[in-house]
């Protein structure tokens, strides 16, 4: 079943703040293996003219799965089925780096929904800012595999 | 910030040193615990092939974020990267063994831009094969 697109240009702003921590930066860069210092030692972040540990590029990746259950991918309207979707493109525009100590604002919004070929693409936008500052803006494209409304009509 | 690499000392066409990645059961379960991506068929190797995928697949945020290892360990300060983006081409099935999938990663710096602003084109493969396309990265470099 289609996506439905009146769901284009909806925001959808966290209720709550997202605070980061050195422990969950630590858990992260763990996960990927990653022994930069500057993730993990507050004395090389420092170093480097941070005031405190900086969390990696791909960190802000965790905002989607934490603020899932508020945005439209679980709305019932939108007509998302999680089991055929896959990540299509990620991009992250940095502002500046994240922080150990960071309380984060966090909005996303549906920028569009479109046919390509059998699929339709849906891509977002997260704003992410702290005390008013850019902190970074994410852009996301899923696809639903086989929902475009003429993916059931013969070629 | 603090860089490593300065960009004068930097052309068009400069190689990354290259690397090479493991992915692992271990790694996704630990990766899906850290990224709060708990899609079953990050784990499920029952699930994973029900829907039509050759095996367990890896997390395509964790290929990105291995890709950009071999940016951040050559500019040395992650915060040096303003802009990171990719397209995932093609899964990464991940087998249930000790040694798991090996994901090869070069860069190659592709352009520089003013306000010393490098950019760097990343090709990530496994065995022959892209699993990563239009994959970029921006660095402000001194």
């Amino acid at each position: 079943m289609p996506l439905n697109r009146d769901f284009i240009g909806r925001e959808y702003p966290a209720a709550e703040t997202y605070e980061v921590s050195r422990e969950l930066i630590r858990r992260f860069a763990e996960a990927i293996g990653d022994d930069n210092p500057a993730y993990v030692d507050v004395d090389a972040a420092k170093a480097l003219g941070h005031p405190d540990v900086i969390a990696p590029p791909t960190f802000l990746t965790v905002l989607g799965f934490r603020y899932s259950d508020a945005g439209p991918i679980t709305d019932p309207d939108f007509g998302l089925d999680y089991s055929l979707v896959v990540h299509g493109e990620q991009r992250f525009v940095h502002h500046r780096p994240v922080r150990a100590g960071d309380v984060l604002s966090v909005s996303t919004s549906v920028v569009d929904i479109r046919d390509a070929g059998r699929n339709e693409l849906f891509t977002t936008k997260t704003a992410v800012t702290a005390g008013g500052e850019p902190v970074a803006d994410l852009f996301s494209a899923i696809v639903s595999r086989g929902t475009a409304a003429r993916a059931g009509e013969p070629a | 910030m603090t860089t490593r690499v300065r960009y004068d000392d930097v052309t068009v066409g400069t190689e990354l040193p290259a690397q090479q990645f493991q992915a692992t059961r271990a790694r996704l379960v630990q990766y899906a615990g850290a990224s709060g991506d708990f899609n079953v068929i990050h784990w499920n190797e029952r699930i994973a092939k029900s829907v039509g995928l050759p095996d367990v697949i890896a997390h395509g945020m964790f290929t990105m974020a291995e890709a950009g290892r071999v940016v951040t360990d050559w500019v040395g300060d992650p915060a040096a990267v303003v802009e990171y983006g990719v397209r995932f081409s093609t899964p990464v099935p991940v087998p249930d063994d000790d040694v798991g999938t090996t994901l090869a990663v070069r860069g190659t710096v592709a352009e520089k831009l003013d306000g010393n602003l490098v950019a760097i084109d990343l090709d990530a493969r496994v065995d022959d094969s892209k699993v990563l396309v239009r994959a970029r990265a921006v660095v402000r470099l001194d």
